[in-house]
């Protein structure tokens, strides 16, 4: 450990806090909570200056967006603006309770109803709730939806299909709201193949879960057809907006037939992952699935904007409250910030930049679907693995050089997969940074593997050992 | 318009060459124009920095926020002390921009953080295992019925009204998905009846659930109820528990809890008009438990040198790795504000901890003492409640509660919302004598 616990910093007595005097009488605690009482609880005793240093030296052993690129596929991690940050600091609009009267609020529900009318032009989506708090948990209320809506209507459906490249959270998710997952495979070009889908299409399927572009980067061209036959079917078609920061302004969910969908304000919408979150996954679906949305809902009437809580066919609620208002104000004052010509364009930097990365990289390293690909792409480490190099290896290396590495091992449909997205905010200068750091690793794996196989030598902690720590778990101190 | 683009046209034109295309535009023409947007989105052309910030200013101007006015709100979103080098710390970018740490060496900041975090939570709750965090208290309680269910392979749920309501709403809606029986239990008197639970626990019971103080702020019978379910070899004690009051109050293990969550957003977090909140959950140092566990977990281990480092572990539970079978699809989690309760609960320690829940239990029954005095008002729960109580008036709760707004006073939590006549009163170390003072005066003349 190259900074102590902040436990290890604990002195008796010592204090970080001061408090006003209590002003008020004392009441008997003691007496009255007889049998309630605690005296064993251990937080360490420190100072202010100890915090501050303590978490000050960790932030030192951390890498962030603002380190340099992060070019982590499928997690869309584009530059947080600052300004972002100030909108959502705002005492006005930030120290405000969840249950303070509607009429107190009208400025923030003015705020979340902007911010939904934008969202549902951007998908061509008619309704949207802001209240799921995550991409997985805006899964998890579709699918309740889905099962609601075929519930109404009668149908038995028991089945949710998903392709071999979805990500991880959408089988999962369809396992949460009760659904058998049925996996097809991908077709030799890396898309939705139309015949297994044919064939997992019965009765008694009630959704199709899929992203376009899809996990490899590439657009599934025939996505009419797809979602007709799953109409067809009578199931519905889910879109998981993961991937959106490919498409705006080029193309949206309700125009290729999707019936609901969720997005990523942590991802296409520039909010902070905070390493690891707060996130916000607004879920967005058409008219005929509205009843069905999480409970309460954001409306608004001639004179003002309000809770509809009067919803019979709601799933209910997912979250205590209203969701992650706190990343929406970010995701409001990005899309303010950009407007509707600058989302458009994020898109087109954000393809650019992938395609010149793909570009560069193809030779050195196996691109293992030759076709075109949007926002992000996936290349193979399987030649570098013949020469004795994993591709967890060659990300460790990439740590060596200051560089944050790209998703591994995702999708799972690619062998040593490497799935790279740089987003709109890196510019030649970092991308080309980049690609001099992978080209020069492939020369290392030729000349030295070993150099390569025991990085990372220069950070904080050299490689650390994820089968010790599985298999003796020391999960706090 | 800022759209934090820095490529300049011969820069895209260099990159377009090496992609072998000719306009940026012919990087989309795979996709068909039956499902391409207009020209143009119809969203309004982009702001700079400074219209921003006005924009944002004048909403808040019509909102009117917790410092204009005087407030007792809490039910399950509270209004604590939160020292100022919370936010200071926490906006080093290092920590916020980052992602979840999937490259552990270059991560290290944020996973030994997330690892004092867990065993913060567990000196908290006694319980042996927690994990990194969950979306808030509602799906972290959801989530832990639905792992009760799991571990004891029963289905039945008895589901006590002293949970706070929108819990329940969450839990039983995650419930749905997972095909689980709810037994609905009726309190008198502010708590449950543990004779209701006696009557309606059975075999099947898969977890009872208590709150813990519950949502009207009153202490259950712990020690009784967890008696009874420990008499059925199957059936899981899940306690809600305010984590903050646990400085002063036992810990939910040594009422025999199996599994302990709640919310943790009055750990060191804003109000935020309720998120980002932080759920947290822990549960018995036991395997069985750990392999239902959902969330991340993050566990000290050694890198090649033999120097301690901290990684992601236990990941076999995870959606990434099990997908289908995965315990929970949960993959963004509340990093940053877990982050926040942590530094929280070091600055505090466990003498400020202590203190904070003292001061937030002698004011709330110093109110309540006063109320008591009053005609036309008294406090429900008598004597057993910590720092929330139901404020009963011979008028409709809403007409106390509209009146007192008029005075700048929210008073607390109209119990007309769901469906009772009375206002569920919350006192923090942060309200002073004199708000307290207040409020008894304008109750007295309404
Ligand atoms: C394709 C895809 N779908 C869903 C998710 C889940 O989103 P979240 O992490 O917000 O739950 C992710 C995030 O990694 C993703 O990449």
């Amino acid at each position: 450990m190259e900074e102590k616990l902040i436990k290890d910093y604990s002195s008796s007595g010592r204090k970080g806090y001061s408090l006003p005097p209590l002003e008020v009488e004392k009441s008997d605690l003691e007496a009255e909570l007889t049998g309630y009482l605690r005296d064993d609880l251990e937080l360490p005793e420190v100072s202010e200056v100890d915090v501050v240093r303590h978490y000050t030296a960790l932030s030192e052993m951390n890498y962030g967006v603002d380190s340099g690129i992060y070019p982590l596929g499928s997690c869309t991690m584009k530059y947080n603006p600052k300004r972002n940050e100030r909108v959502a600091r705002i005492a006005g609009l930030t120290n405000i309770h969840p249950y303070q009267p509607e009429k107190q609020l009208q400025g923030s529900l003015e705020i979340l109803y902007q911010l939904k009318l934008d969202l549902a032009e951007i998908s061509a989506m008619d309704e949207i709730t802001l209240q799921p708090a995550s991409g997985a948990h805006g899964e998890f209320v579709s699918l309740m939806i889905v099962k609601k809506y075929f519930e109404e209507r009668e149908e038995n459906r028991t089945k949710v299909i998903v392709p071999d490249s979805a990500h991880g959270t959408n089988p999962a998710s369809a396992a949460m709201a009760g659904f058998d997952v049925v996996e097809i495979a991908s077709n030799e070009r890396g898309m939705v193949d139309l015949e297994a889908l044919a064939e997992a299409l019965d009765e008694n399927t009630a959704a199709l879960m899929l992203t376009n572009p899809n996990t490899l980067g590439i657009f599934e061209e025939d996505i009419l057809k797809i979602t007709e036959m799953v109409h067809q079917a009578g199931g519905l078609v889910y879109y998981d907006g993961a991937n959106m920061n490919a498409i705006m302004g080029y193309a949206k969910p309700g125009l290729m037939d999707f019936d609901l969908m969720h997005f990523n304000l942590h991802k296409t919408f520039s909010t902070p992952h905070g390493g690891g979150g707060p996130g916000s996954g607004p879920v967005g679906v058409k008219d005929f699935l509205a009843p069905y949305l999480p409970r309460p809902l954001l409306k608004k009437d001639e004179e003002k904007y309000y809770w509809d809580y009067q919803r019979p066919k709601s799933i209910g609620k997912v979250h205590s409250f209203y969701g992650n208002y706190g990343v929406m104000l970010r995701a409001w004052a990005y899309i303010k910030t950009l407007g509707g010509r600058g989302l458009k364009k994020t898109t087109e930097n954000a393809v650019l930049n992938a395609n010149y990365l793909k570009a560069r990289l193809k030779k050195d390293f196996e691109l293992p679907y030759a076709e075109d690909s949007l926002h992000e792409f996936v290349l193979s480490g399987s030649r570098q693995k013949e020469e004795g190099v994993s591709t967890l290896q060659i990300a460790k290396r990439l740590l060596d050089y200051d560089q944050y590495a790209p998703t591994i091992y995702f999708p799972l449909v690619v062998k040593e997969a490497m799935m790279i997205e740089p987003t709109e905010t890196e510019n030649i200068g970092t991308l080309d940074h980049f690609i001099e750091t992978m080209l020069t690793i492939s020369r290392e794996i030729k000349e030295d593997p070993e150099l390569v196989n025991k990085a990372p030598h220069s950070t904080t902690v050299r490689k650390l050992d994820e089968t010790k720590a599985a298999r003796n778990p020391d999960l706090h101190w | 318009m800022m759209d934090y683009i820095s490529n300049t046209a011969a820069e895209k034109d260099k990159m377009l060459q090496e992609i072998g295309l000719k306009e940026v535009k012919d990087l989309f023409q795979m996709i068909p124009e039956a499902v391409s947007a207009d020209e143009r989105l119809n969203i309004e052309s982009g702001i700079s920095e400074l219209e921003l910030m006005r924009r944002a200013q004048l909403q808040a101007g019509k909102n009117k926020s917790l410092d204009q006015q005087i407030s007792f709100l809490g039910a399950g979103a509270y209004d604590h002390y939160l020292p100022g080098i919370i936010d200071a710390l926490i906006s080093r970018s290092e920590f916020y921009t980052a992602y979840t740490p999937y490259q552990a060496e270059l991560s290290q900041g944020t996973l030994e953080a997330a690892y004092e975090y867990q065993s913060m939570i567990c000196d908290l709750t006694g319980m042996g295992i927690a994990n990194a965090s969950m979306l808030d208290g509602g799906s972290a309680a959801a989530e832990a019925v639905t792992m009760a269910a799991r571990i004891t392979g029963n289905s039945r749920v008895l589901l006590p009204d002293t949970v706070n309501p929108a819990y329940r709403e969450v839990i039983k809606t995650y419930g749905a998905g997972a095909e689980l029986e709810f037994v609905d239990l009726e309190s008198k008197q502010q708590i449950i009846n543990p004779a209701q639970i006696e009557k309606n626990i059975n075999d099947q019971t898969a977890v009872v659930v208590l709150q813990y103080p519950n949502f009207y702020g009153s202490l259950e019978k712990m020690e009784e109820i967890s008696k009874m379910i420990k008499n059925k070899k199957n059936t899981l004690l899940l306690v809600i528990a305010n984590p903050i009051l646990l400085g002063v109050l036992k810990a939910p293990a040594d009422f025999g809890a199996d599994i302990v969550v709640g919310e943790a957003q009055n750990l060191g977090n804003g109000l935020n008009y309720g998120g980002p909140n932080l759920g947290f959950m822990a549960c018995k140092d036991d395997r069985r438990m750990l392999r239902q566990l959902p969330g991340r977990i993050v566990g000290k281990t050694t890198d090649v040198d033999g120097k301690e480092g901290f990684v992601l572990t236990l990941q076999t539970r995870e959606q990434h790795i099990r997908r289908e079978k995965a315990t929970s699809n949960i993959c963004t989690n509340e990093a940053l504000n877990a982050l926040m309760a942590t530094i929280y609960l070091a600055t505090m320690g466990k003498e400020g901890l202590k203190e904070v829940g003292e001061q937030c239990y002698h004011k709330a029954h110093y109110l309540a003492k006063k109320i008591n005095g009053l005609s036309g008002f008294e406090v429900l729960n008598q004597d057993n409640f910590f720092n929330e109580f139901v404020l009963k008036s011979e008028k409709e709760s809403t007409e106390v509660f509209e009146e007192l707004l008029q005075e700048e006073i929210i008073v607390g939590y109209d119990l007309k919302n769901i469906g009772e006549n009375g206002i569920l009163v919350c006192v923090t170390e942060k309200r002073t004598k004199a708000e307290m003072d207040k409020l008894v005066e304008k109750l007295e003349v309404l």
